[in-house]
């Protein structure tokens, strides 16, 4: 996803009318905006934040599954998960380098992540205790991650457009073999089908909450739709994921934790229970169950793989030095 | 901080024998062999190329979007750059 609305509030514009409405009638016109073209000093802050936020999720979205690659049941899902958990850490890569078109270095993006000044999606904080969660994870948080992104394909800034459309061709993966697990141990043993409900029913809350807070409480969505960064609302995205997930999850034979979802013949919609927001802030703002420990896991593997950027650094170096020796004794 | 900047690449794919390469994305890389490396494993991974070049970002010089009006405007009034600007009589046939 993991573009969350996180509460954040658009500044008040300080830049020339004139430039701002020519950006405006850009951005009706559909035309898309690329790194150099003049632009809002709101709408690149935004833009970084976002852009960040997304590539941060996606970086500390690997260790949730992580934590099951080695306990794999079978090769197969072995090779799978490695393979989307890979696909995960390219999604931040896609993503960090269309932050960076914006101005920002990558070394003050990974930085404000470790500080704990930078946000990323509050679903990474929850704990992956099964390997139901892994079947959980693909199905739902990447199924909520598709909603969002489908129409982040055609934001209006150019690179993130462009990172979108690559991660949106291979999340398709990531869903289906999340709700192949589930499926698996669905119709497996009392014991795996109960472990596929348990799951379930931790995880269902939170995925709702990916989309963000309600369209009441959110102050920034409007200057977000107008200059076409969003392009549905949080709340209607929200529905869409529940309206396509309730029926893939019944046909399971499994059930929602949710006493209040129930179908509405007039509209053609589920229709949810209140989703806990104080929790949600509290993931947010630091207090989830696993928050420390996966900035703390992120700060370990990025210093410990240091050794690694220096020596193919000095590596670089040396073979440059060597091409100039030659380079020098021919002539 | 303390580690040097990693240079910035441009990666261009070509997809199938036959068409041009076409602007993918970037990366950093300390050198030109270690940013195909990387770039065979960011933008590759499912078969997505069958060639792939790595330019320093620093070496582009590209046009300033500001200019672009002036740059690109003497081609919008030469209309006979166009076949469809010559009459050709429909018992001609196709041409
Ligand atoms: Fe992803
Ligand atoms: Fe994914």
């Amino acid at each position: 996803m993991y573009a969350q609305a996180l509460n954040t509030v658009t500044e008040v514009s300080k830049d020339d009318p004139a430039k701002l409405a020519a950006f405006q009638a850009r951005i009706d016109a559909e035309e898309k905006i690329e790194p150099n073209d003049w632009m809002p000093e709101g709408y690149r802050k935004t833009l970084v934040r976002q852009i960040s936020q997304h590539a941060h999720s996606e970086i500390v979205g690997m260790l949730p599954e992580g934590n099951w690659i080695t306990r794999a049941p079978s090769l197969k899902r072995k090779a799978a998960l490695l393979a989307k958990v890979q696909d995960e850490g390219g999604h931040g890569l896609y993503l960090y380098s269309a932050a960076e078109t914006l101005g920002v270095s990558r070394e003050e993006l990974v930085d404000a992540l470790h500080s704990g000044r930078a946000k990323y999606s509050s679903i990474f904080n929850y704990p992956t205790p099964s390997w139901a969660d892994m079947g959980m994870i693909g199905w739902l948080v990447d199924g909520a991650a598709i909603m969002n992104q489908i129409p982040l394909c055609r934001t209006s800034f150019g690179p993130y457009a462009r990172a979108m459309i690559r991660i949106c061709k291979e999340e398709s993966f990531h869903q289906r073999q999340g709700y192949e697990i589930v499926m698996t141990l669905a119709r497996g043993t009392p014991a795996q089908k109960k472990m596929a409900q348990d799951s379930l029913n931790r995880w269902w809350w939170p995925a709702l909450m990916m989309f963000g807070p309600s369209d009441s409480a959110s102050q920034h969505s409007d200057q977000n739709m107008k200059w076409k960064i969003k392009r549905f609302s949080n709340d209607a995205l929200r529905q869409k994921f529940i309206d396509a997930t309730v029926p893939q999850g019944h046909f399971l034979g499994l059930t929602f934790p949710d006493p209040d979802l129930k179908f509405n013949e007039a509209t053609g919609h589920w229709e949810h229970g209140e989703i806990d927001w104080a929790e949600f802030n509290r993931v947010v703002k630091g207090e989830g169950p696993c928050n420390r420990e996966r900035i703390k896991a992120r700060i370990k593997a990025h210093d410990e793989g240091a050794w690694v950027r220096e020596a193919a650094l000095a590596h670089a170096e040396k073979r440059a030095a060597r091409k100039a020796a030659a380079r020098i004794a021919a002539e | 901080m303390t580690e040097k900047n990693m240079p910035l690449w441009e990666v261009f794919i070509r997809s199938r024998t036959g068409l041009s390469h076409r602007h993918a994305g970037s990366l950093h890389a300390p050198d030109a062999e270690m940013a195909l490396q990387n770039a065979r494993d960011v933008y590759t991974r499912r078969g997505e190329g069958l060639s792939i070049w790595v330019v320093p970002s620093s070496a582009i010089t590209a046009s300033d979007p500001t200019d672009k009006d002036v740059m690109f405007e003497p081609t919008a009034s030469k209309i006979y750059r166009h076949p469809t600007f010559y009459e050709v009589p429909d018992e001609v046939g196709h041409m």
